[in-house]
């Protein structure tokens, strides 16, 4: 009985654990399951699982009238319902061939932006949430959220499934104490935002748990299809409001933040930066609104009986940059009042590509934080 | 000095913490159901039916447009008729069923004859979810007073319009 | 940005007889160029049309068609779609996944709703319907138990 120095000595057995994190979990931001292979705590392999939501959106919409679908927009990305209503709004006016008036064009972008704020603040509070600091942070950033939701109640009826947009313009003008309140809240946020950079942007516990996790390279985002913030966040400056010009975005002055590494703390810092720069643009559209129509006629005929609206034969893609990345609707039209084939290609989806790429070789503390800074809403992936 | 933005945090806590006991900014919850926050006028939660003078004459002439434009599909019309057989421009039954509607106010935007549109209540709890929840035409009419009520500008509007299209009412 | 028309007239140079067409805005390739036409549109430096942004199945009653759209980040230039076309019973196309990593999902998702079988994708199985779902949601001849259930009752 003696071993040999040349001789190993026997070590442990070891098995690879496979573990369901989710479709109930508090952090995965709704019914979404990962499939992760663990190697003691790292993480070896990781296969993401949905279709928990999946409500059949696409179906529904081929035996409802254009307009009909509208409603059901709001509930794709159902935090920010306005620029959702945006998308399929443009989408279709494309198709159609409509005008849409100065004044509505200009509500549009100032609720568009609003929605920008509204989501960037959110999802910083539940990536803090996530990280483990309970609470604290999500609660100022509700505190903050709930002055403009009250705001889109006032014009629309609803704070989150407004129904807003009609193709045309919007449903209704806003009313007289909406500017006036918007410029409010636009000069208080700066200060808002200053106080939640004191309390996070320097924190080391927050640096340590995001810097350099999660890092993506600018050529597999590109290759993988990544949009928005995210994409921004490893270096490359591709913004559609720049790109594509649509709406009345090209008369406003803004900048495109971009980050430097990829990881969670770039794309938290470039969605801060981001809202500043929604900020200077609110700031310019609440003073330039002209008076005027909120609907074109052929709008307004077309909101009264859905039925007679009868975009031409043909397809469509229009797409716009949501808060969460490229938010594009491919319309196919034959003619009738009802859509031939309805397409959401929705951002929170695409983004998911690369999940188990940043994952792997991490701990499952740190997948919880990437998939919170990825911003995935399941509405979305699911439809 | 490490932990200084930690410490820097811990600040903005404690300002905001003391800040709830001086100030409304800082300490925004609302005591419901003693308190509340003052409604908005076009807030929109389910539809009612308006009538004028009495509950037996409702605007509705049952054209049906708001069930064949309502997404979800949660109105049921039928039309009433008269001894003889010969239909008549009223409905004999009007159910919505609640727990399908989804509060978009597509109804109040497609009727023709001004007769739907979207009530404030929302304390509607029930406990039958299928019974309770179907609204019939009794419950769902209510009088053009409390329509200026609860939306003066939008009942403003619309009495203006009645009143210039028939002027000899 | 060049116009579909030059688009059109380049790929027909480059790939002379296969049968490449034009539909409106659209280009419509034959299945079993499109391989080698996604790569070209990719490399070629005059397009580099690297991001692909949105793969839909759609089901025309006679055939079934897969619609690509792609943006070029490098040149910041627009739309090109692209059409690719399969019959119903024996819907096979190539995938481009091994060349634009984005569509891995997507064709997922079409192949779960639509039908279409992608070859060389590396892992086809459904997506959003649950593993063992018969049939495909999104054809147009999809009929589902209990269609016609009178409202109010459950």
């Amino acid at each position: 009985m003696e071993h040999t120095l040349s001789e190993p000595t026997p070590t442990l057995d070891t098995q690879m654990l496979e573990v369901n994190l989710g479709p109930q979990h508090p952090s995965t931001h709704g019914v979404f399951r990962m499939n992760v292979t663990l190697d003691g705590e790292t993480i070896v392999k990781l296969k993401p699982v949905m279709g928990y939501l999946h409500r059949n959106h696409e179906k529904l919409a081929e035996n409802m009238t254009w307009l009909a679908s509208m409603p059901f927009t709001d509930r794709l990305d159902y935090i920010c319902s306005m620029t959702n209503n945006f998308a399929y709004a443009l989408a279709v006016e494309k198709l159609a061939g409509l005008e849409v008036p100065e004044r509505a064009q200009y509500i549009r972008v100032i609720v568009a932006e609003l929605t920008r704020l509204v989501n960037h603040t959110l999802l910083i509070g539940f990536l803090l949430n996530d990280l483990g600091a309970f609470f604290t942070p999500i609660l100022y950033a509700f505190r903050e959220r709930e002055k403009i939701l009250d705001l889109f109640e006032t014009i629309s009826g609803s704070r989150m499934m407004c129904n807003f947009f009609r193709f045309g313009g919007v449903k209704q003008d806003v009313t007289e104490d909406f500017i006036p309140r918007a410029k409010d809240i636009i000069q208080r946020y700066p200060k808002f935002l200053d106080e939640f950079e004191q309390l996070l942007t320097t924190n080391e516990i927050l640096m340590a748990r995001c810097q350099n996790v999660g890092i993506l390279s600018k050529e597999l985002a590109v290759a993988s299809g990544i949009s928005g913030p995210m994409l921004r966040a490893t270096g490359v400056p591709y913004d559609i409001r720049k790109v594509d010009h649509y709406s009345i975005y090209d008369r406003f002055a803004f900048r495109v933040p971009i980050g430097a590494m990829g990881d969670v703390y770039d794309r938290y810092f470039v969605r801060i930066l981001e809202m500043r720069e929604s900020i200077k643009i609110l700031e310019q559209a609440v003073r330039e609104i002209p008076e005027g129509d909120f609907l074109s006629a052929k709008g307004a005929a077309g909101a009264k009986a859905p039925r007679t609206f009868k975009p031409p034969k043909g397809d469509v893609y229009g797409r716009i940059e949501a808060p969460k990345g490229e938010l594009g609707f491919y319309l196919v039209s034959d003619g009738s009042p009802k859509p031939y084939r309805y397409h959401v290609r929705p951002p929170s989806f695409i983004n998911l590509t690369v999940l188990e790429d940043m994952t792997l070789g991490h701990k499952v503390a740190d997948a919880v934080a990437i998939l919170g800074s990825i911003d995935i809403v399941l509405g979305e992936v699911d439809r | 000095m490490f932990g200084l933005g930690v410490l820097k945090g811990m600040m903005v806590t404690l300002r905001n913490f003391l800040g709830s006991y001086f100030s409304k900014e800082r300490l925004t919850t609302v005591q419901f159901p003693e308190e509340r926050i003052p409604e908005k006028e076009r807030f929109r939660n389910f539809p009612f039916l308006v009538y004028d003078k009495t509950p037996e004459d409702p605007r509705c002439v049952s054209c049906d447009i708001c069930a064949k434009e309502c997404p979800p599909k949660c109105i049921t019309i039928v039309r009433d008729s008269d001894s003889a057989g010969k239909p008549l421009k009223r409905p004999k039954s009007f159910d919505i069923d609640f727990s399908i509607c989804m509060n978009c106010g597509i109804c109040e935007e497609v009727c023709p004859f001004d007769a739907i549109f979207m009530d404030h209540e929302f304390e509607l709890a029930q406990y039958g979810r299928f019974e309770d929840l179907n609204y019939h035409k009794e419950k769902l009419l209510k009088s053009n007073d409390y329509f200026k009520k609860i939306r003066p500008t939008d009942a403003a509007r619309i009495d203006q319009k009645r009143a210039a299209k028939a002027p000899k009412a | 940005m060049k116009s579909p028309e030059d688009i059109y007239h380049d790929l027909e140079a480059k790939f002379p007889g296969a049968g490449i067409t034009r539909e409106g805005n659209a280009i419509v390739v034959p299945k079993e160029k499109w391989a080698e036409t996604a790569v070209f549109l990719k490399e070629n430096p005059e397009y580099a049309l690297d991001y692909l942004s949105c793969v839909t199945g759609v089901d025309y009653k006679e055939y079934l068609e897969c619609v690509y759209h792609l943006y070029s980040l490098q040149k910041k230039t627009g739309l090109v779609t692209i059409k690719v076309r399969t019959d119903r019973q024996k819907s096979e196309l190539p995938s481009v996944t091994p060349i634009w990593r984005s569509a891995e999902f997507q064709e997922r998702e079409a192949y779960d709703l639509v039908g279409i079988h992608f070859q060389g994708h590396p892992d086809l199985r459904r997506i959003l319907m649950w593993d063992g779902f018969q049939h495909h949601p999104l054809r147009k001849d999809y009929v589902q138990e209990n269609q016609d259930r009178p409202p109010g009752e459950f």
